[in-house]
Order: C-alpha cells, then structure tokens, then sequence
C-alpha cells in the first residue's frame, strides 16, 4: 500500500478549474518532484492533499486514513504531513527553539522540556542550533526556510510537502536550504516537492511529475524524463527551464 | 488665584476613583472586545452580525446618553444600577466596540500565511488563532489600544453626572461649595494632564517591550 | 420637542468645528512653520488640549468667568471649550496632512517668485485640507457625539429635553433617551456617508493619509 494516495482531484477557483482530475500515488521513503508552468495548480494540489484547500472533488489516502473523508480527524492527519511554504510563514512573534516545538507541545501535547530537547535535534539536523534565540525578522531567508523544515520535522510527520521552498530566496540561499533537502531525502523521508530546481529533481528525484492546465502530462524516472520525455510539452518545458534557472547541483 | 491645601485628600480620593473606574471599564472592554473581534473575523453570519450591529450602536451613539440610559433608563424598566455599576457598564460596553474594531483591523493584519502555517502543522482553528494569531495582533493593536485607554482615562469623567465623586466630581463639589470653579477646574485639569501624562509614558515603555526583535528594523532584507 | 432640540447640537456643532478648524490650522502651521520658539508652543497647546477631558473644560470655560463676574451664555462657552479642544485634535490632522506635501512643492512655489506666506496659503494649504478629510471625518463624528457634553453646563441641547421628559414622566426615561441614542445614530451614520463621499469626490489621486483620534 502506498503512503500517499490521490484520487481524481478537482478544484475551481471561480469560472477557473484549477485542477481537473489530478490522481498519483507516493511510496513510502520516496521523493517525487513535481514539475511545470506557473499557475498551472502545483500549489493548489500540495494545498489539496493537506485540506488547506479542501478540494472540490477528489479523495486523498495518508497511509490508508481517507483524508478528505468528513468525520476524520484533520488536525492529527495534518500533523502527519509537514508543509513547507514557499514564503516560509515562520510564526513571527516567536523565537527560532519556539517556532519549532510549539507545534509538539500544542498540538502533540509533549512537556515544554521535552519538546525543547526535540527541537534542539531537529534545528541541529538543519544546521541552525546556534540560533535559537533569533527571531524569523533577525534571520536570512535560507535560515527561514531551514528553520520552517525544522518545524515540519520535529512533528516526525510521514512525509513533507514543499511548496516552491527556494522560489522566494535570493539565488546564493538557495543552495543551503537545498542542501538540507538532499539530506532528507538520502535519509529516507518520503517527500513531494514542487521546484523549478531541476539539479535537485535530477540528483535526489525517484520520480519526476510534469503538470500543465490542472493535469498530469506525463510522469517518469527522472533518467527517462529528461533524456528521453514521451510528451513534446515535457521537453518543451524542460529545455526553457533548464535556460532560466540552470542547473543548482 | 487661591488654592487651599485642604482640597489635596479629597481631589487625591477622587482620582482614586477615576483610577478604579478606568480599569474596570477597559478590563470589561478587552474581554468584550476580544470576544466581539472574534466573533466579527471568524464567526459565521449568525454570530458576525450581531457582533458589528452592536459595535456600529456604541460606536454611533453618544457616551454620555448610554450612561444616562443606564443609570437613569434602566429603572424606568425595573432595574435599579448603582452609580458605580452604571458608570463601569457603560463605559465598559463602549469601549468594547472600540476595542473590538481596533482588535479586529490587528487581526485582518496578520499575514494570512500565519494561520495557514498554524493549522498545516495540525493546530486546530481555536489553537490557531489562541496561540498564532492573537498574540501577534495583540502587539500589532497595543497603540490603538493606548490611545483607547487615555481616551477613557478621560471619558471616565461623565461618570461625575450620575453622582459619582470622581476626581470631576470631587472638582465640582469643592468648587461648588467655595464657589471657586476657575482654580479648582484649572487644578482638575492640572491631575488630569500629569495623569495622562504619566500613562502615556508607561504604555509608551509597555510597547517597546513587547516589540518582536528584528521586525520593522530591516524590512528591505525582505 | 427632542428632534427641534438636537438643531442647538447641530448649531453647536457647526459653531465649535468652524472654531477648532480655525484654530486648528493656525496652530499647524506654526507647529510645522513656525520656528522653534512658536513650534513648540503650539505642540505644547495641542498636547495640553488634548489632554484635558472635555467636561473640565466646559467647567473651566462656563463657571470660571462666572466667578469673576463675567457671565458667558452656555452656548458660547460650550463652543469655546469644544472648539478649542477640537483645534487641538484637528491640528494633529492638519500637520501630519502637511508634513505629508513633499517638500518639492514649496520649492516649487518659491521658485516661481511666490514669498514663503503665498507658498503656504495658495499651495500647502489646499493641498492640506484636501488630505486631511479622512482624518477630519473622524473628527466629526467623535464631535458630533460630544455636543451632548455641553448637557452640563445646562445648555438647552436634547439631553436636557430628555431629562425634562424623564423628571415629568419617570416611566419614559429610557424611551426618551433611545430616542436621542437613535437620532445621534442617524447623525452620525448620515455624516460619515457625506464625508466619506466628499472625501471620495476631492481624494487627490494617489495621496492617502491616516485619520486621527477616534473620540465617543
């Protein structure tokens, strides 16, 4: 059984459908990439999957609990995926230690000391331990971002969702936070990332998603991908965008 | 002029009660507000339109008339409010609409991606907002807030007209009696200014206090 | 009888907004203008004047004279003491509203052969008046409440007529005082409505500038 599944989603913003029936499935300790245009419903999708947008139709599976299902406990399956925003959204009145394990004493009800020692681990794996006391305003964006996967860690989720996490970071921060991404990913966490990255999809990616207008166009090993795509929009798509962003290794 | 020494003990009590009367309404106004603010932004249409009728009624009437209606209406109707009870209610209803209209503006303030990051890491909407979103519009509102308590430090004074001996009060009886109105009003004013001056002053150190470090100072990082 | 009442509020209130618009500008732009000396002065007056509450004001300006012989009708002192203490308030509007004219304008006007004083009144001032409507709207309706203030010192305004209905009448106290609640409610719905749309007609594209104190 896979880890995350979904099924048919749909989603409509007004007269426009942002997403028409998107459906995949996400093995345990896998990391898929999903690629394509802006606007073309890759953040809608992430945001579908989690219930932060609740879709319109579709269902989603974490783990064989029906997310999208009306009498389940959203809250507890949400602190089982972790999100990763793309403009970070760390909490902006708290310090880097509280950012992090607010989330285990609240949600998880863990005692202050402990949640504390946890967060101390994860802001570690991260590279962050020494800023503890900052606040978000007193750090660079890349220290944002690793500090909000930090966040998402220490709640020991079942997989991470990134949204875009290096699109809002100025091109030398990019490399830290991919960084910390790549380790994850060796380690064994099972993730679905949304990038223009495509060193990262290359060099981590066990399966690459090219999505346009709301469907899956096509989807492989990144090997196949690349080199050889089925659908001419996928290599459309990854030649320009391999000349805007090159390639992060 | 003259001013004689002896009025110091009774305007000083006076003062005492513009001091009690103030806290009373504003602790009633922050709990009213919050109450109001939250019903406003997150209640649903049953709840968020009775929220901002109350708050356009107190905020479009005169403060002086819904203390009246208090202190003098309500026995018309069978319920009888001690001078004290009338002037904390009144005051305190009123400063609640405005409060909650500030809260409510702090609120809307916070970034949206705040909340969103709350509930992604599975906090309930309740948790969310106690633990997220209040603390944050709670520094964003503290000087409209300080404005709103010196506001009522001095509208505390109506309370004088449904016999209440505050530091008006206490004015207006000694002046009464001495028939000396210029120098005592001129000495009123004068615990008045100190007074506001004084808070002022500590509110102005309440929200430096609670400033979040880095935020504000170099916003073009971002 | 209540609604005929509420025409001494509203004359009331025209009166002390004329006064406190008045006063309120010369001490703006003294404030803004007028050198260390006169600046400071009038940053001391509005500070003061708003400062002290509405009501020891009235006091101070009806019973005060009267001490010394000099009897001031209730209607000029409560215009006085409210128009003064609006001045105060409206200066504050009117010098964030100038502060908020780039100074290229009055390089401008001095350029073109205009003395410092023409600059002021054919160029900031209008400018001023126009940006500070938002602030002044706010004003207004802080004010418009206050006229029932003027109650203590016995001017003739409606809620003296309520009282007159209620020490008739015990059983009408609270009706009549829901009927000058309501009609202020209209007062001030109505005067917002034509402020907001005034404000929307003369808004210079572009410009915004933030309200002032919001009184009851």
């Amino acid at each position: 059984m896979s880890l995350l599944k979904a099924e048919n989603i749909h989603k409509r913003y007004g007269k426009e459908e942002v997403l028409k029936g998107v459906s995949l499935e996400l093995e345990r300790g896998e990391t898929m990439v999903v690629i394509g245009p802006s606007g073309t419903g890759k953040s809608t999708f992430l945001r579908c999957i989690n219930q932060l947008t609740p879709p319109d139709k579709g269902r989603v599976w974490l783990d064989g609990v029906e997310v999208t299902h009306p009498k389940c406990n959203i809250n507890r399956l949400r602190a089982q995926m972790g999100f990763v925003f793309q403009d970070f959204n760390l909490f902006s009145h708290l310090n880097t230690l509280r950012n992090v394990s607010i989330g285990l004493t609240k949600v998880k009800g863990i005692r202050k000391e402990d949640a504390r020692k946890l967060a101390m681990k994860e802001l570690e794996r991260v590279g962050l331990d020494d800023k503890i006391d900052a606040y978000p305003a007193q750090l660079s964006g890349g220290q944002q971002q690793r500090v909000s996967i930090a966040r998402a860690l220490a709640m020991e989720p079942k997989l991470i969702l990134f949204d875009e996490p290096t699109s809002a970071l100025d091109p030398e921060l990019i490399g830290e936070v991919l960084e910390v991404m790549i380790k994850l990913a060796k380690d064994g966490m099972t993730m679905l990332v949304v990038t223009h990255e495509m060193g990262f999809a290359r060099a981590v990616a066990d399966e690459i998603v090219f999505m346009e207008h709301g469907v899956i166009v096509e989807q492989g090993n990144p090997q196949q991908m690349f080199s050889a795509p089925k659908h001419p929009r996928t290599g459309e798509f990854l030649n320009k965008i391999t000349e805007l962003y090159g390639e992060t290794e | 002029m003259v001013f004689d020494l002896a009025w110091l003990p009774q305007l000083t009590q006076g003062l005492l009660l513009t001091l009690q009367i103030t806290t009373a309404c504003i602790a009633m106004g922050i709990v009213l507000g919050i109450l109001l603010a939250l019903g406003r932004v997150y209640g649903n249409r049953l709840i968020s339109t009775p929220c901002s009728i109350y708050i356009q009624i107190f905020r479009g009437t005169p403060l002086l008339v819904q203390l009246l209606m208090v202190y003098y209406g309500l026995p018309s109707w069978g319920i009888y409010p001690s001078a004290f009870i009338s002037g904390v209610l009144a005051l305190g209803l009123n400063t609640g609409a405005y409060q909650a209209e500030y809260l409510r503006g702090a609120i809307q303030a916070v970034n949206q991606g705040q909340l969103m990051a709350a509930r992604a890491i599975g906090m309930s909407l309740p948790q969310a907002i106690r633990y997220i979103v209040l603390p944050q519009a709670f520094r964003i509102v503290i000087p409209s807030w300080s404005n709103e308590l010196i506001l009522m430090v001095k509208y505390s004074s109506i309370v004088f007209s449904v016999t209440l001996l505050d530091l008006m009060g206490v004015g207006k009886r000694i002046a009464a009696r001495n028939f000396r109105y210029f120098e005592v009003f001129v000495v009123v004013a004068l615990f008045y200014l100190v007074l506001v001056f004084i808070i002022s002053q500590l509110l102005r150190l309440l929200e430096h206090r609670a400033r979040i470090p880095g935020l504000g100072e170099h916003a073009e990082q971002r | 009888m209540l609604l005929r009442a509420t025409l001494i509020n509203i004359e009331l209130l025209f009166a002390l907004l004329f006064l406190g618009l008045l006063l309120g500008t010369v001490v703006a732009l003294l404030q803004v203008y007028g050198g260390r000396f006169a600046g400071t002065l009038a940053a001391g007056y509005a500070w003061v004047f708003r400062s002290i509450p509405a009501l020891v004001l009235l006091f101070l300006f009806y019973f005060g004279p009267s001490q010394f012989g000099v009897n001031i009708p209730p209607f000029i002192a409560a215009t006085l003491a409210l128009g003064i203490r609006s001045s105060a308030y409206q200066s504050q509007i009117f010098r964030g509203a100038i502060q908020a004219i780039p100074q290229g304008q009055m390089m401008a006007a001095r350029s073109m052969g205009m003395s410092r004083l023409q600059g002021i009144i054919t160029i900031i001032i209008p400018q001023a008046l126009r940006l500070s409507l938002a602030g002044w709207s706010n004003e207004f309706s802080s004010v418009v409440k206050d006229t029932t203030l003027a109650y203590v010192v016995g001017l003739n305004e409606v809620l003296r007529h309520a009282r007159i209905i209620m020490d008739r009448h015990y059983e009408l106290a609270m009706l009549a005082y829901l009927a000058v609640a309501v009609i202020f409610f209209v007062l001030t719905y109505s005067g917002n409505r034509s402020l907001g749309w005034l404000e929307g007609r003369l808004r210079i594209p572009g410009l915004q500038m933030k309200g002032g104190t919001q009184n009851k």
